[in-house]
């Protein structure tokens, strides 16, 4: 039994990181009161100039994430001029991003079809990955899946500890009583935007450039849409988040080993656990509406005009 | 300081220019694109606008592509006026193919002249059921409709994947993914020789009248809207926000249902796995460029089968991925968006 | 110091917007050490003013002078380094914020909120303004909310601080507390800019006032050497309305009854109600006192069927409607004109017709499921007449009307219902004194015609002026009803504290500390 679960926990690291990226890309987006439900066509843009950026360097995953984080952010601002600059409907604005997002990188993406990549090498940490069991699960993994923990605590130190979180928290809660004080809203609320796309762009580079790493059209198969639930599902907490995405991750993998693990079930089935994963934890998280309002940012999808 | 400022009274102009403005501004980004790709714009949009509707056959294909488009939007259009948003029309679309498919498979070999009949209500049924889960969720858990809808979406493909691969796998089709291809007793007739165009778009013609009425005189059009513009108010009024979600999640479910069924037993003639090229999505656009109006969905409607229309013929004159259609679909919804704002709001004259 | 330079000058100052002309060639100047009233009705041009001086709105025309130079205020912090601190009526503060947290995000200094808790305490103790900096803003009450608000202008170090309406959620306790913080201001040299409408504040407070009217100076003066009549006239143009109560002669019967009525609210930031219970009779109107935020909204909700409740707990006529819905509980004769007049009273975006349908859909407007649309216009025009709402017909969208007219709008509606029961909250907030007394009036004709009526209200010189008898709410508890007669400002006021006597007619006996 042991020897089919080492491979799924640690497939489960590497399965997670997109779920981290962009879910705590979207996190940040909504305590400033910016639902961003652009995040699938985000990723899907980074994956693109992700791999674009890796395939005509040669240089892989190095230049590839980068590059997909830098596209992520550029199409997250065109999501931020129409939902912040002229506060149209953010919910739509996200749905157009995402439509948009799927046709543009499909667009592009015809010409690396054929292509693939080398991705990139798991850093085996010396000396802690002999440990038995938890040594191969842990510390054999690939460069991203270090830098997901890290921008989780980078991410979650800011958001608690610094004046910065406050204020993220801040706009979020009441936009109004922040511009009243002098703080410049719309701004503010740029930088989470562009902040999000940039981590969603990261999330996608990684899928084409190391998790795959090809480029298929609409690979992302609905990881951005589990990441805003995600979001919904941590209650807004960075920690819970990690939490949902590691339980996610552990899902979308099951599908590849249940053969291993003796699951007869036809593949289709399995390949829907994840959504409806996604719908069961909704409901669960849902279903008191007090719990889920004690950390909703107050402002959250409301337009604002100064 | 800030770009906008509001206007005193909403304008009556920009709420039916904002669409010809969207439309305008997706053509301008439009040409530039071509342009970036090495292409001459004019020649460009002449193959995307102007050549499909060259010839009558060309506008028979608009028609049957239209046709689901505005069937969808004029469910969907409900909801959205309830702040209901079902993202999810392309599941119920593909779930009630699968009931309506379920009936012609079983049917096979009957020439009874209910079979389509049939398949139309089991579709709009399947379509129901598709849209009643999130409802129920909603209700009952206070789930939020527009992750449940789209995650029922990827399970409905999945769903499809699993049908065409397996029990209704055509045993003659080289194992594709595919059914057998229905017979004509499961299939719309033909209204004009050498074209497509089926029976269905009477299905679609008593749709827009029904909501047409529907939302300009009945009391329960009225609530729905109340309930979108100020839950507040629909509290205060005694109207009931539970009936707006069953109501319009399972009417727009039903509309995508039937939708599914005229592709299966037109157009398609069989379940495969491209039953739809995303009508469900579109048809979201379609509703918010239609104004939410009955009648505005059927213009919005035939412009998104011309988009359409033009992406599969750029693909073969102009040699561009037919992806180029999602590309216009996302810009024009931006435009849209962005148009819709000076509906409240105008530039502000003196900037500081 | 220097006495003879203001602290503050105005130089004709000009804001307009795209319908009104808020501001319109404005001049003040305030020394150090003076506490000016700036006196102006709801809609006079006061915020507006003290926006521009706070940097928030961008005049069109006019000069600012501190200490006699002339400065260009872009934003709110630069009007903070310049030592202007601001108190506003709605507050600015962070629900889910702490008290420190609140007020280190307007401090331009390092980030730290220990040694921040420290002053916060220091500067609360020396002006009386008791604070806990580790507790959250959702956890406080209105008043404990304003003391954050000086607090944070203080520790600022302000040379003019500007308070806009300040006393509108206070008890007259906590009102005397306030005014005793800022006469010590003032000794000690700080200006005060103070905007309020209430005559009776402003003349016990202020040196010197500046009266608006439609964003116009209308004079300037010595509130202590008026009268409340003289400000009237400069304030509102004419003599301040009164309304008519006469007897009430018909059958007496108790018309709505609330019996033990306990609600746990639905937000996370809300007042539960403790066994509420309460009788309006016909032909009686019923106030009920209290600061908003003390279980007002919840109570509303229970009363009006928004938020049903167990089937006994309210009774209408003797019959129990506690279980029915607000469309129901209309339908057997319960109305309600509710505070939200924009978003829960009308829809914004629909016209009066419409609104109209809204909650008279009963009568006669469908018919087989289909609207008739004559029936509402013709309604909502009768309403129009009757109650002279001005600014638009049957066509015209709810929010393009001004407060008072929607409110006569609604009020209109409701009425023309003939109810026998009429709940209304805060009947004429935000609304210009002249609509004021037409809707008191309003609510008097139709209570002398046999209608129990339960008014919920901030101010209390109305519900002195419109009520029978008076209950307050603190806390969520209802204090047992008395005839207006046997009270007055100070003893309401101790009830608005939470402070209840144990027998309902004695007003100065024992008083009984309810739960804080």
């Amino acid at each position: 039994m042991i020897e089919h679960l080492i491979p799924i926990l640690a497939g489960t690291f590497g399965a997670a990181v997109p779920l981290i990226f962009a879910g705590l890309g979207e996190l940040v987006t909504e305590r400033t009161g910016v639902i961003n439900l652009g995040v699938e066509g985000m990723m899907l843009i980074g994956a693109i100039a992700g791999f674009a950026a890796a395939a005509e360097t040669g240089s892989g995953a190095a230049v590839g994430i980068p590059a997909g984080a830098l596209a992520g952010a550029g199409i997250a601002l065109v999501f931020g001029f129409f939902a912040l600059s002229l506060a149209a409907n953010q919910a739509a604005c996200g749905l157009a991003l995402t439509i948009f997002g799927i046709g543009l990188s499909a667009f592009i993406g015809q010409h690396y079809i054929s292509y693939s990549l080398p991705g990139l090498k798991p850093i085996i940490i010396p000396l802690l990955s002999d440990i038995p069991v938890l040594g191969p699960i842990v510390f054999k993994q690939d460069a991203v899946v270090y830098l997901s923990l890290l921008a989780f605590a980078a991410i979650a130190w800011t958001l608690a500890k610094t004046r910065l979180g406050l204020l993220l928290k801040a706009i979020g809660e009441s936009p109004e009583a922040a511009h009243a004080i002098g703080y410049p809203v719309i701004s503010i609320r740029f930088g989470a935007v562009a902040f999000g796309g940039a981590m969603a762009g990261i999330a996608g580079a990684y899928l084409s450039t190391v998790y795959t790493p090809l480029w298929v059209q609409n690979m992302s198969a609905g990881r951005g849409w589990i990441a805003v639930a995600l979001v919904v599902f941590a209650s807004w907490k960075p920690a819970r988040l990690m939490l949902g995405a590691y339980l996610f991750g552990a899902v979308t993998i099951l599908q590849f080993h249940a053969q291993g693990l003796g699951i007869i079930v036809p593949v289709q089935f399995l390949a829907s656990l994840p959504y409806v994963a996604t719908i069961i934890v909704l409901v669960i998280i849902s279903r008191d509406r007090r719990v889920l309002q004690n950390n909703l940012p107050a402002s959250l999808g409301k337009p604002f005009l100064p | 300081m800030h770009l906008l400022e509001p206007r005193p009274y909403p304008s009556r102009v920009m709420r039916w220019t904002a669409p010809l403005i969207a439309v305008a501004a997706t053509l301008i980004v439009g040409s530039m694109l071509f342009l970036a790709l090495g292409k001459d714009p004019l020649e460009s949009f002449h193959v995307f606008f102007v050549q499909p509707l060259e010839s009558s056959y060309g506008w028979s294909e608009l028609l049957i592509k239209a046709c689901p488009l505005i069937l969808i939007a004029q469910g969907l259009a409900l909801g959205f006026k309830a702040r209901i948003y079902n993202i999810g029309a392309e599941g119920q679309l593909i779930v009630g193919a699968l009931a309506g498919g379920g009936v012609a498979i079983a049917m096979e070999g009957s020439d009874a002249s209910w079979i389509v009949p049939a398949m139309v209500v089991a579709g709009a049924i399947g379509g129901a059921l598709w849209g009643a889960i999130p409802a129920l969720l909603k209700t009952r858990f206070n789930a939020e409709e527009t992750l449940t809808t789209l995650m029922l979406s990827y399970v409905a493909n999945h769903l499809l994947s699993y049908m065409v691969n397996g029990p209704w796998r055509d045993p003659e089709g080289m194992n594709f993914p595919q059914s057998i291809m229905f017979s004509d007793s499961a299939l719309f007739r033909i209204l004009l020789e050498g074209s497509r165009v089926n029976t269905s778009v009477f299905i679609t013609l008593f749709a827009i009248v029904a909501f047409w009425i529907f939302n300009a005189r009945s009391f329960l059009h009225f609530q729905i809207e109340v309930g979108g513009h100020a839950p507040a108010a629909s509290l205060y009024a005694g109207f009931s926000s539970k009936r707006a979600v069953w109501l319009t999640l399972v009417l727009s479910g039903m509309t995508a249902g039937i939708a599914g069924v005229g592709e299966i037993a037109g157009p398609v003639g069989q379940l495969n796995l491209n039953i739809s090229p995303g009508y469900g999505f579109a048809a979201i656009i379609v509703a918010y460029l239609g104004r939410l109006h009955a009648l505005g969905i059927v213009l919005a409607g035939f412009l998104m089968a011309l988009i359409y229309l033009g992406g599969e013929a750029a693909q073969v004159a102009l040699q561009l991925p037919a992806a180029i259609t999602g590309i216009f679909q996302g810009m024009l919804l931006f435009f849209l968006l962005g148009s819709d704002v000076f509906i409240d709001n105008r530039l502000r004259r003196r900037l500081a | 110091m220097s006495t003879s330079v203001p602290r503050l000058e105005l130089l004709n100052i000009t804001k307009r917007y795209p319908t009104i002309v808020a501001n319109a060639d404005v001049s003040l100047s305030v020394m150090p050490g003076e506490i000016h009233a700036i006196l102006g009705e709801n809609g006079a041009g006061k915020s507006t003013l003290m926006k521009i001086i706070y940097g928030a709105v961008k005049a069109d025309a006019g000069t600012i002078r501190m200490n006699g130079e002339d400065i260009a205020i872009t934003n709110p912090a630069q009007a903070r380094r310049l030592g202007i601190g601001m108190v506003f009526q709605h507050f600015s503060l962070f629900e889910t914020l702490t008290v420190a947290e609140n007020i280190a995000l307007v401090l331009d200094e390092p980030f730290d909120l220990a040694a921040l808790s420290q002053r916060v305490k220091q500067i609360s103790e020396r002006y009386g303004l008791p604070l806990d900096p580790d507790r959250r803003v959702h956890s406080l009450s209105v008043g404990e909310r304003q003391r954050v608000e000086i607090v944070r202008c203080l520790l600022q170090n302000p040379t003019l601080l500007i308070l806009d309406e300040p006393t509108s959620v206070l008890t007259p306790q906590a009102v005397e507390k306030l005014f005793d913080t800022l006469r010590q201001l003032a000794a000690e040299g700080v200006s005060i800019l103070y905007i309020s409408h209430k005559l009776h504040e402003i003349q016990a407070l202020c040196d010197r006032a500046t009266i608006l009217r439609n964003g116009r100076v209308t004079g300037t003066a010595n509130p202590r050497e008026e009268s409340p009549a003289s400000l009237a006239r400069m304030m509102i143009g004419r003599e301040l309305p009164v309304c008519e109560a006469p007897p009430y002669l018909g059958e007496r019967r108790p018309m709505l009854t609330v019996q033990h009525l306990n609600l746990t609210s639905a937000g996370p930031f809300g007042t539960s109600l403790h066994e509420v219970s309460l009788t309006v009779h016909s032909g009686e109107i019923l106030g009920i006192a209290g600061i908003s935020g003390n279980g007002q909204s919840e109570l509303m909700a229970a009363l009006s069927g928004e938020h049903p409740v167990h089937k006994d707990a309210v009774r209408l006529d003797s019959k129990p409607i506690g279980h029915l819905n607000a469309g129901t509980r209309r339908a057997k004769g319960l109305v309600y004109v509710p505070e939200e007049r924009l978003g829960r009273g009308t829809v914004p975006p629909l016209s009066l017709s419409r609104n109209a349908l809204l909650t008279a859909h009963r009568h006669g407007m469908k018919h087989w499921g289909l609207v008739r649309y004559g029936k509402a216009r013709d309604y909502a025009e009768e309403c129009v007449a009757r109650f002279d709402v001005r600014g638009g017909g049957a066509g015209t969208n709810a929010r393009a009307l001004s407060g008072g007219n929607l409110q006569k709008f609604i009020v209109g509606r409701e009425i023309m219902l003939k109810p026998k029961v009429m709940i209304v909250a805060q009947p004429t907030w935000g609304v210009d004194v002249g609509a004021a007394a037409v809707l008191r009036q309003a609510l008097l004709d139709l209570s002398r015609t046999g209608v129990a009526i339960l008014v919920v209200s901030e101010e209390l010189e109305e519900l002195f002026e419109i009520c029978d008898s008076i209950a307050v709410l603190a806390q969520g508890r209802l204090s047992p009803a008395q005839p207006k007669t046997s009270l007055n400002a100070e003893s309401v006021g101790l009830q608005m504290a939470g402070l209840f006597p144990k027998t309902p007619l004695t007003v100065h006996a024992e008083f009984d500390h309810a739960s804080a």
